[in-house]
């Protein structure tokens, strides 16, 4: 039985623990509005260059001719998995489920007897990738400093694994990010993003376009453009995805501790009540005794 | 035939302008072009160059580069990776959009040499008409 001492300080220590969750809540929420700013302002752009693309791939896709990008090496031996996380934790089980995808994904890739090659993007999806798959990563990208992401940030990582995939270091390249569906969920998905793979959709309206300068030129000169479009909207949705979900892991965390509080509450009142009453047993007993 | 048409500029980061417009001039890679209502619809790679609008409300000028430009009968839409204001452009923003080009020409094989070398000219330009 913890002394009424204890109990107090313990009744405390998990009230600080809820003003500090209360305050990351808080915080979460402010940087969810504007996370989510940015993965709407970028949407349009998103939209519109697959759809262009999507016509553009339809109509050139069968050529002999057409880029690499487009259709792939004509190996599928290795894999790049690009594995987006955040860079701090507390934020429940967004980066976990990013990792637990990208670990399935390496799992069966394995099995089936690839090659896997590992790119991180954020800190902790990293550290928890570490452990199994320590040997097939190739490179990191931090993105600590960064307060805002920026297009130029994804056009940096962009530019790795386009010279990666120019060099030749692997066939199949795959973007691992948390989808942002509202605050309570969010979805874990892996895109595909070399050779692109756009959705085909009807290409009948594509189909009058006259381009210039020719469409194999404009599709060399999109498709590397695509990759940093893909990896930016990947981010975008991450960052909104990561404040929803530390936003409603904190929220949990404030009503654990209010809870907590409300239990501990309780025990130190009876403990308190335990004291008087033996208090009182033992001047009541005394005075019988005279 | 209309006299106004739809036009969309938009940037990874923001939709920077959506508006009618009774014309746009597209600094295309192949050569500007004026894109007015009932235009044929065409697709074309943007160079580094400035966008011109003439909108209801006057004309509006933004420094492009990189992406492209949709054209159909009753709308057109810019996607360039940069777009600024015209009045927003520093020396700065031209520095390091150069020091881009110059990096990508450096590292550019004999095919791209010629495309790097053209953006790297178009940027040139601009910069001596920006000032």
């Amino acid at each position: 039985m913890p002394s009424l001492k204890d109990l107090k300080n313990r009744i405390e220590s998990v009230k600080s623990t809820r003003k500090i969750t209360k305050a990351m809540q808080m915080v979460a929420a402010a940087k969810l509005r504007r996370a989510q700013e940015a993965a709407e302002e970028g949407r349009p752009y998103a939209e519109r260059f697959s759809a262009v693309m999507a016509g553009l791939a339809a109509s050139v896709g069968g050529n002999e001719a057409a880029p690499k990008l487009l259709t792939g090496t004509g190996s599928d031996q290795v894999h790049l998995l690009v594995v987006l996380t955040a860079e701090r934790g507390l934020c429940g089980g967004f980066n976990s489920n990013i990792a637990k995808l990208a670990r399935q994904k390496a799992a069966a890739l394995t099995a089936e007897g690839k090659t896997v090659k590992i790119l991180t993007v954020g800190k902790k999806g990293r550290d928890q990738l570490k452990r199994d798959w320590a040997d097939s990563f190739v490179g990191h990208v931090d993105l600590t400093e960064i307060k805002r992401i920026g297009y130029a940030n994804a056009q940096d990582i962009a530019r790795d694994v386009l010279a990666r995939f120019d060099a030749g270091e692997f066939d199949f390249a795959t973007l691992f990010f948390s989808k942002f569906i509202n605050v309570v969920s969010q979805d874990p998905t892996a895109l595909q993003i070399i050779p692109a793979a756009f959705e085909a959709e009807d290409s009948d309206s594509a189909a009058f376009y006259e381009y210039e300068p020719g469409e194999e030129e404009i599709l060399a000169d999109l498709l590397p453009r695509g990759v940093a479009t893909q990896i930016f909207s990947g981010l975008l949705e991450n960052g909104a995805s990561e404040q929803g979900a530390r936003m409603s892991a904190m929220d949990n965390a404030t009503r654990n501790a209010g809870d907590m509080i409300d239990k501990l509450t309780i025990e130190f009142n009876r403990s308190r009540q335990a004291v008087i009453t033996n208090e009182l047993i033992e001047i009541i007993s005394g005075a019988e005794a005279l | 035939m209309a006299d106004t048409m739809q036009f969309d500029l938009v940037s990874p980061e923001r939709r920077l302008a959506s508006m009618q417009v009774a014309s746009v001039s597209i600094p295309g890679s192949e050569g500007d072009m004026t894109a007015m209502p009932d235009h044929m619809p065409m697709i074309t790679t943007l160079r580094p160059g400035v966008l011109r609008i003439e909108g209801a409300s006057g004309t509006e000028e933004y420094v492009v580069s990189g992406g492209f430009a949709e054209i159909n009968a009753t709308s057109a839409s810019v996607l360039a990776e940069k777009a600024v204001p015209r009045g927003e452009v520093t020396r700065e923003f031209l520095d390091a959009l150069r020091q881009e080009a110059e990096a990508a020409h450096e590292a550019a094989e004999d095919t791209k040499k010629d495309l790097t070398a053209k953006t790297l000219a178009d940027l040139a330009h601009l910069a001596e008409t920006m000032v």
